[in-house]
């Protein structure tokens, strides 16, 4: 797989995430003190559009595990997010994500495996054959999208690092850096955002290490440069911007579960009959429709998924 | 300190204030036709209409305070109209809801209100606004008598407290624009209490004041 820029693109179309970044460390060496780290910010006022710091991804394959719905644009993608390390509001990703600096990045994978190693981001991205993957996805909040991600198996990378007889859960956490996610600054949850999976379902074929939507490398309010998306669960639980893979024993508390026991469980799996105890979970919006539609079981992915929670009662583990 | 407006003037305040009260609504009606709702533009109406009821109680609440602190008695004569805008806004906020979100479902009606505590309050709110805006009148106010519309109209302490409660419940984790509302109610009924406290006192010579 190649990352380059199309050859037909002006250099005024795009900023390179190399660029911008040697840019901000330049600026930092230089010693520029606020005001250098002022105008390095102001400068880019591109990069805060989202769509300027990523580049297209080449040779990524279509799945038969997308569904056929119609996707959401990419504005609504990229403009309404939750990512609280950027603010609790729903736009305050979009517009201060630019600071997160994607490259160079790298990811532990660590804990109970017979190969822990240190991933280099460009290093994972060309672990496994790229993969577009159209899938639903649901907030907890009550509202949905149809996205296409590019990623392949979260299993490809798992298979590589072996887990051990002890690896029944992983967890991953996003990076809390507050110089560059202004959210982390604030006590709203607990930081770093650690979400987790049990290791049959991270090794599921749906589970996906995602690093690129429509066909681009992610935008950083979606979790640059690498994430976590399990389509069947709310959408809480796909992590971004992942720098750690731990593998445990036993169950993580995870940052949702840890802020409200009694309102996000560790499973959240999508389920219309179990509501949040201030809502209910029977239906969604789905961004861009005007009436809302029905919420199903495990986000429609109880054919692929549903045998992962065979004799387990949902109302108490939700 | 005892600025007093000419009848004349007093009727270009009120409409300016008239005007300024249609500004949120104004706005969002721009933003309707510019696309400046947002990817959710649902959530957005809902949100604004009650943030602007919550805001228009709370400036309600606020003309008596500020007319014993500035003497300017005049304030009092904005009062209803600040009220009524605030139940124009409870309106919209209530239509957004049964309209947009629910879309006119009885059964999905009832269930919310009964089983959802923050949609309970809210509700609660708004049927607590009614009667108030109901006998905004000075026909009203006669018919009734000057004490029993203002025991009815004490009902605004509770209705705000409810608003407030609505708006914190709502909000996933990030209480902290439910907090400054909260705050700001805290000072504008404190004030009642102490303004209360001290007409009571013996060594104040002066009698319990009616209005508060």
């Amino acid at each position: 797989m190649l990352i380059r820029r199309p050859p037909d693109l002006v250099p005024s179309d795009i900023t390179p995430q190399e660029v911008y970044a040697r840019r901000r460390e330049f600026i930092k060496a230089a010693g520029g003190l606020a005001l250098g780290a002022g105008l390095g910010l102001d400068a880019l006022p591109a990069a805060a559009q989202g769509k300027a710091t990523t580049m297209k991804l080449f040779g990524v394959k279509e799945s038969p595990l997308s569904t056929g719905e119609k996707k959401n644009s990419r504005q609504e993608i990229t403009e309404y997010n939750n990512f609280y390390e950027f603010g609790t509001d729903k736009a305050d990703p979009a517009q201060f994500a630019h600071t997160l600096v994607t490259r160079p990045w790298t990811v532990a994978v660590e804990g109970a495996v017979n190969k822990p190693r240190v991933f280099d981001i460009d290093e994972l991205m060309k672990l496994a054959p790229l993969e577009e993957r159209i899938y639903r996805m649901r907030c907890v909040e009550g509202w949905s999208m149809v996205i296409p991600w590019v990623g392949y198996p979260l299993a490809e990378l798992i298979r590589r690092v072996e887990p051990t007889g002890n690896a029944k859960y992983i967890e991953y956490d996003t990076l809390a850096d507050p110089r560059q996610m202004p959210g982390v600054r604030s006590r709203v949850l607990d930081w770093p955002y650690v979400e987790g999976l049990r290791l049959d379902e991270a090794m599921h074929p749906l589970t996906l290490l995602c690093v690129g939507l429509y066909g681009e490398t992610l935008p950083n309010q979606c979790g640059a440069p690498v994430r976590v998306v399990v389509p069947w669960k709310y959408g809480f639980k796909s992590g971004k911007s992942i720098v750690r893979i731990r593998f445990v024993e036993k169950e993580p508390r995870t940052a949702w579960n840890k802020a409200a026991p009694r309102e996000y469980g560790f499973y959240s799996n999508v389920n219309p009959d179990v509501d949040h105890p201030r809502w209910s979970q029977a239906t969604e919006r789905r961004i861009g429709e005007f009436s809302k539609r029905k919420t199903t079981l495990f986000n429609g992915y109880a054919d692929q998924v549903a045998r992962l929670y065979a004799g387990m009662d949902l109302k108490k583990s939700f | 300190m005892s600025f007093a407006p000419t009848p004349r003037a007093l009727g270009r305040i009120k409409a300016a204030l008239f005007v300024l009260a249609l500004v949120p609504l104004a706005r969002l009606v721009a933003a309707a036709f510019t696309g400046g709702l947002g990817v959710n533009p649902i959530e957005f109406v809902t949100r604004s209409t009650g943030t602007w009821t919550l805001s228009l109680l709370l400036i309600t609440l606020a003309v008596t305070p500020l007319r014993r602190v500035t003497g300017w008695n005049w304030l009092i004569r904005l009062r209803r109209m600040l009220g009524l805008f605030a139940f124009f806004y409870a309106c919209l906020h209530f239509t957004t809801y049964v309209w947009l979100d629910q879309f006119f479902d009885p059964a999905a009606i009832v269930k919310d209100v009964v089983k959802r505590p923050f949609i309970t309050v809210g509700f609660s709110a708004f049927v607590l606004l009614i009667p108030l805006a109901a006998t905004s009148t000075h026909a009203m106010v006669r018919r009734l008598g000057g004490k029993a519309w203002q025991r009815l109209h004490y009902l605004v302490y509770l209705i705000a407290t409810l608003g407030v409660v609505h708006y914190w419940w709502l909000v996933k984790k990030d209480v902290t624009q439910p907090m400054l509302f909260a705050a700001a109610l805290a000072v504008l009924l404190g004030y009642r209490v102490v303004h209360q406290l001290r007409n009571l006192s013996p060594r104040s010579g002066a009698p319990a004041c009616g209005r508060r």
